[in-house]
């Protein structure tokens, strides 16, 4: 493979494992604290639409983000009253916020828009654009073209997915908040007895989790593609979901199980690529069902096992 | 939260819940400029007015009573088996196989077999995530989610490759031989000077279903191994205490839940569209959830569940035909209530235990 197709590949990486990270990194912090949430799906697509929709209207993708972040934000709530507040089923609570996104996105669309359940195309300032870095374009072997069109070249929302890693890592690993964060999702009896609201900092959890996932379905529909189309998250949230266990729930491995999803995503976009690397026929459907086996084995412990989160899941019950 | 009398517990939860989700839905249909009360209308006509339109509610219906029950049985054994959309997908697989198999003779020789085929698929795809579970304690709500996606594209992967007839365009199987058609309520019915339900798909699986139910009930309510899965599904300390194996019951749970939902495939695949096709089960696994939330997890539950879904999906495809609503509203229907029945049980049940306190009390 030559160099110039080895960058395109792991450009479209890197594109398509921005979502996934924002995601992934959404999910962190929700699982942390204590709270399961296989809502990120529906959270990312809710966002998709609000922000290119919004984005469209306005004409400007910032007033999008928002929108996105605002309509993610909400149904955190949900996630929250129902399994914070209610103490009800928190697997059974993202089941139905996949749903609701699901058929929200496109009962609106299509009444706001009439064009099949989705937003118009999205043209010059209702889009982020990609941000040339300084010296692109510079003339150096290999260096050059690496620079160029790699790590140059890509939208804010790109540069800022990847600045939450250590964000994330510094807040969760290195201030009170995180450590506090981290012990609600283990022993939250613990952390009430210390005198620490486990409500609170479990609605924040969740909240920073809303926000997240608005970054990234914000960046499915202004940055990754113009325009928001029916079910365009299409399984991110759950292949982020994947890549949250495959990490084990740290976000340095997040990166780093993120890039490697991105990339089964950009090789299954270029079946050319794969033939040419292994020499034989790999059939698309294995590249996109991989980063699920993946995720079935690392879950069944085969390669180091995959503890979540002690409290996960469980309502925190206060002792009267 | 013992202190609701039993019929508030079955009938009186539910049917609130249910009615918020409805009322929920009602202001969705106002806000996007549409009348909810014509909206009803459409839809009782629709999925009711006819026996075509009773055909395709009782179609639809045979679809998620079959997943449903399938969603019951896990839980009853506390598992939340989210795979039934996979496990009906890989159900359709072993149908198809079977139907393509031989030229089979008659459908009362082929059905048997598909149901065999069918539920021995489903209940495969089930028994992985299951034994994951059982035996290493991977988490199965996880797990059956992934071997959904790894269902998808198995199924394609067959289809394109394998099942496909060489120069058709669809990604779809070939036409099974006539002798593995089932007969339609339109066989069944239609007198020599009327005909009832032309053209619906609804046939004779729907009876099958309820057989299932019956069975089901006779298995949850009135045998030992029923009685050890609720003993599994209400406390696992006691059940181990009193030698109930944890493995063997999330197996046998399991099995049952994967083989339920995979024979929903002689409705789908082997009923309505006589050859597989892709995304065949069109998010009945996923309906099936609601359908047992809504339900209580009890056979009955599951049919009236299970009927009103039914009567949801097919009330909204008339809906999209004569309003500006989409039919994915049914979607939000199935969101609301999912919402409403399933994690905001409490939402209910706090006040309503309070109100029936203060009556004993008075």
């Amino acid at each position: 493979m030559d160099l110039e197709t080895l960058l395109q590949v792991l450009d479209s990486t890197i594109r398509l494992a921005t979502p996934l990270l924002l995601a992934c990194l959404a999910g962190l912090f929700s699982e942390r604290a204590g709270i399961f949430d296989i809502g990120l799906e529906g959270k990312m697509l809710a966002a998709a639409f609000f922000s290119g929709a919004v984005a469209y209207t306005t004409g400007t993708v910032w007033l999008g983000l928002l929108a996105g972040i605002a309509a993610s934000l909400t149904l955190s709530g949900i996630h929250g009253l129902a399994s914070i507040t209610f103490r009800g089923n928190q697997l059974i609570s993202g089941v139905a916020i996949n749903f609701l996104a699901s058929g929200m996105t496109v009962v609106i669309a299509e009444d706001w828009f009439r064009q099949g359940g989705r937003t118009p195309s999205l043209v010059g300032d209702a889009r982020f654009k990609p941000i040339e870095l300084p010296l692109s374009g510079i003339d150096i072997p290999l260096i050059g073209p690496i620079y160029t069109d790699l790590i140059s070249g890509h939208t804010i929302l790109v540069y800022l997915a990847l600045l939450l890693v250590p964000a994330s890592w510094w807040l969760l690993y290195r201030t009170r908040f995180g450590l506090r964060l981290r012990a609600v999702g283990e022993n939250p009896a613990a952390v009430d007895t210390a005198g620490i609201n486990v409500t609170g900092l479990r609605f924040a959890a969740v909240g920073i989790c809303g926000v997240l996932c608005g970054i990234a379905g914000a960046y499915l529909a202004t940055a990754l593609q113009a325009g928001f189309v029916k079910e365009m998250s299409a399984g991110r949230g759950f292949i982020a979901l994947a890549a949250l266990i495959f990490a084990k729930w740290r976000p340095w491995h997040a990166l780093v199980a993120c890039l490697l999803f991105g990339l089964l995503q950009a090789l299954s976009l270029r079946p050319d690529v794969v033939t040419a690397m292994t020499s034989f026929d790999v059939p698309v459907q294995l590249l996109d069902a991989l980063p699920y086996i993946l995720t079935v084995v690392i879950l069944a412990g085969f390669v180091g096992k995959a503890i979540p989160p002690r409290a996960g899941g469980e309502p925190y019950v206060k002792e009267q | 939260m013992d202190r609701l009398p039993q019929w508030a517990d079955v009938f009186l939860i539910p049917l609130i819940s249910v009615l918020i989700a409805f009322a929920i839905s009602g202001l969705v249909i106002v806000g996007i400029g549409e009348d909810p009360v014509v909206a009803v209308q459409t839809m009782i006509s629709g999925a009711l007015g006819s026996t075509y339109g009773w055909g395709y509610t009782l179609y639809y219906a045979t679809n998620f009573i079959f997943t449903g029950l399938a969603v019951s049985v896990a839980f009853h054994a506390r598992l939340f088996n989210i795979g039934g959309e996979g496990q009906a997908l890989l159900g359709g697989l072993g149908v198809a196989l079977v139907c393509l198999a031989v030229d089979w003779p008659h459908w009362l020789v082929a059905l048997p077999v598909a149901m065999i085929a069918g539920a021995l698929f489903g209940a495969a795809w089930a028994a992985v995530p299951a034994y994951l579970q059982a035996k290493r304690g991977s988490h199965i709500v996880i797990t059956t989610i992934m071997f959904n996606f790894i269902a998808a594209a198995l199924l394609n992967y067959v289809l394109v490759n394998h099942l496909k007839p060489p120069r058709a365009q669809d990604p779809s199987s070939a036409r099974f031989p006539s002798g593995t058609n089932l007969p339609t309520f339109q066989d069944m019915f239609s007198t020599a000077e009327t005909t009832l339900f032309r053209g619906a798909p609804v046939n004779i699986t729907f009876f099958i279903a309820l057989i299932a139910c019956l069975l089901v009930w006779l298995l949850i309510w009135r045998t030992k191994l029923g009685y050890q899965i609720r003993s599994y599904g209400q406390s696992e300390p006691a059940a181990i205490y009193a030698g109930i194996s944890p493995v063997r019951i999330t197996m046998i749970a399991m099995l049952i839940s994967g083989g339920l939902a995979g024979m929903m495939a002689i409705n789908n695949v082997m009923g309505e569209a006589e050859k597989l096709v892709l995304n065949a089960v069109e998010g009945a696994g996923f309906i099936g959830i609601a359908v047992a939330l809504m339900g209580r997890n009890h056979p009955v539950g599951v049919i009236l569940a299970g009927f009103l879904f039914g009567f949801l999906v097919q009330g909204g495809a008339e809906l999209q035909f004569t309003t500006s609503i989409p039919r994915d509203l049914i979607v939000v229907i199935q969101a609301l209530v999912i919402l409403f029945t399933g994690a905001l049980d409490n939402m209910v049940r706090i006040p309503l235990a309070k109100l029936f306190t203060r009556k004993g009390g008075a």
